[in-house]
């Protein structure tokens, strides 16, 4: 199959400055970072807030600019943000928001929003793009008299099928969804996420599906990339990456994450700070927070190479051949 | 679907007004009506003088209901023409400035870099330099002629529109639903005439609001220096300066065509305020 989306060691610093005469602090938001999409398939991305997540989704779409590496779509380099021909893409690729509210305006009825792409890339007549809307809408449970409101007047999940009504109305192959279900309550989360499997069984979509919620990712996606301070630690697919996690920051991620049944004991507590990506540590950026940490860990950056097929790690306790449980043991 | 636009949201069902946006509205009405109609209004012309009948006070005559002034022309035919004549020049130099500051506060948004500097720059210097001086200046060296003065006056202000119109189109463009539209792949235009400009359009109508006495008083401040409208036309703040010499003896010449001002700039503001809670879908 070929890959409907190629990032080839992407990478984006932020150039920001303390104070009025501070000296100049480079932020690599994301920091080489390859992956590829292929149709019909959920990416999951994961890793805590500042790692990079977002901005690698944005580069994804066009919306930013790699500093280095690039961008393919569709076979054809990325047109650069706000060109006719990136336009013309956004029908063949979409996105879906964090916060639905922020992303609709509210001055104009849904129904209205919903119909725009098709507007906007003059598909249909008038009439027909209204139908269009309509019928969207009802195939993501909306009503046809709450499709005549405004954004404010809807609930927060029915706003936020709004937005994947609007993301899926021309039909697009691609999908990025920036954590779209954690501004929503956790009753609604399920709602919005099986909506989302359910659109893309029906459309063979592929989906880049950005969130912190292992618990999410877990129900949606196929393969997952675990990201650490703008590079990618660890990847594989999904029931492997997070049901036998070999990196050390994935399985402290995954014993985070509640579930019932499990022994609280078991988890790993991550000490030390928070990692703070202007001042990126030496060597691989997650040894001020290791359990297992090495000499060898603050001084030298592992790469990520295969541990198993088609699962990746970037840990030189993993290269070394030595499964990090025995030594933790 | 006419079932959508017959739930309009924007239904103007009488009874609701307030009070006071009723009686606002029944002035602005009245004003435009006679600004209209005036040459069909005036009881007499409003250039006649009568020697004879200087200073007479209002309501002594059936002739002169407003009373006549220092050479005898009929106050009253002289407010109906100022009120057309001022009304012109507010609304025109009004409308200039929001196109102008909006257009202007739009494109520092859209291009940033020096396009945004260049505005920015010429939105100092406007702050900076006194209106009057500005338009004295010009109308001395121009001369003057009522499509002038109205685009000199559609100059007063536009920098107050062009800084609200790129602080609020910058925070929209950098999050929110001028991103998702963009996203959805929409031309500039699109953004801003469509989603952009309706929702800053409280804050520009409010600033409209504000603006609108401002142009009235800087147009009288010029009449009243002799730059503004030249005699034998008149205009509401013409009437008060040239009435301002006779305040003691015959305060009248000068405190109708006042009236008339404070009355209309307040109208227009309370309707403005008004205005701009109806025109939010979200309240109310």
């Amino acid at each position: 199959m070929t890959a409907l989306l190629t990032l080839d060691a992407v990478a984006r610093a932020y150039v920001g400055r303390q104070g009025l005469f501070g000296r100049v602090t480079t932020v690599r938001a994301v920091d080489g970072v390859s992956l590829t999409l292929v149709r019909g398939e959920t990416l999951g991305i994961v890793g805590e807030s500042g790692s990079g997540k977002s901005t690698l989704g944005r580069m994804a779409l066009g919306l930013e600019t790699p500093d280095e590496g690039g961008v393919r779509a569709f076979d054809a380099p990325m047109p650069a943000l706000g060109t006719p021909g990136w336009r013309a893409l956004r029908r063949r690729m979409q996105m879906v928001f964090q916060d639905p509210l922020g992303a609709l305006d509210r001055r104009l009825p849904v129904l209205d929003q919903v119909a725009e792409p098709l507007t906007i890339h003059a598909i249909g007549d008038a009439k027909a793009r209204q139908d269009v809307a309509m019928a969207a809408l009802q195939a993501v449970g909306l009503s046809s008299e709450q499709a005549l409101r405004y954004p404010h007047a809807l609930s927060g999940g029915q706003r936020q099928r709004v937005v994947i009504a609007r993301a899926l109305i021309t039909d697009p192959d691609l999908l990025v969804c920036d954590e779209p279900v954690s501004a929503l309550d956790v009753s609604i989360q399920a709602q919005v996420v099986n909506l989302l499997i359910d659109m893309q069984a029906a459309r063979g979509l592929a989906m880049l599906f950005i969130s912190h919620d292992l618990r999410v990712v877990r129900q949606i996606a196929s393969r997952v990339a675990v990201m650490y301070l703008g590079r990618i630690i660890e990847t594989g697919a999904a029931a492997d990456v997070l049901r036998a996690p070999r990196h050390p920051y994935t399985r402290a991620l995954v014993s985070a994450a509640p579930a019932p049944g499990r022994d609280r004991a078991d988890r790993v507590i991550l000490t030390g700070e928070p990692p703070n990506p202007a001042a990126r540590p030496t060597g691989c950026a997650f040894h001020p927070r290791c359990p297992l940490v090495t000499d060898r860990c603050r001084t030298e950056a592992p790469v990520l190479s295969a541990i198993a097929p088609a699962h990746s790690a970037a840990c030189h306790l993993l290269s070394t051949q030595t499964p990090p449980a025995a030594k933790a043991a | 679907m006419a079932d959508i636009s017959a739930q309009a949201p924007f239904r103007l069902t009488l009874p609701r007004l307030p009070w006071y946006v009723w009686a606002a509205l029944i002035w602005i009405v009245l004003v435009l009506v006679v600004a209209v109609f005036a040459p069909l209004l005036t009881p007499h012309p409003y250039t006649a003088m009568k020697l004879t009948n200087r200073f007479v006070p209002p309501f002594d005559r059936w002739t002169h209901p407003l009373g006549t002034d220092e050479l005898g022309r009929d106050v009253l035919s002289r407010l109906i023409i100022s009120v057309r004549i001022s009304l012109l020049i507010a609304f025109g130099a009004t409308l200039i400035s929001a196109v102008l500051g909006t257009t202007l506060g739009f494109l520092a948004a859209h291009f940033r870099g020096w396009v945004e500097q260049l505005v920015l720059t010429l939105a100092d210097f406007q702050a900076a330099m006194p209106f009057l001086i500005m338009a004295l200046s010009v109308l001395a060296f121009f001369g003057n002629s009522l499509p002038l003065l109205i685009g000199l006056m559609g100059l007063y202000g536009w920098e107050r529109y062009a800084r609200v119109a790129r602080g609020l189109a910058i925070s929209a463009n950098t999050q929110g639903y001028a991103t998702a539209v963009t996203q959805l792949g929409a031309a500039p235009q699109r953004i801003y005439l469509r989603h952009i400009l309706p929702n800053i359009a409280s804050t520009l109508i409010v600033s409209m609001t504000l603006v609108f006495p401002e142009v009235i008083l800087v147009e009288s401040g010029l009449s009243f220096l002799g730059l503004g409208v030249q005699p034998p036309m008149t205009s509401l703040g013409n009437m008060v300066g040239y009435g301002r010499d006779y305040i003691t003896r015959a305060p009248w010449i000068m405190l109708s065509p006042a009236v008339v001002i404070v009355l209309t700039t307040l109208a227009v503001s309370m309707l403005g305020d008004w205005l701009r809670d109806k025109l939010d879908p979200t309240l109310g």
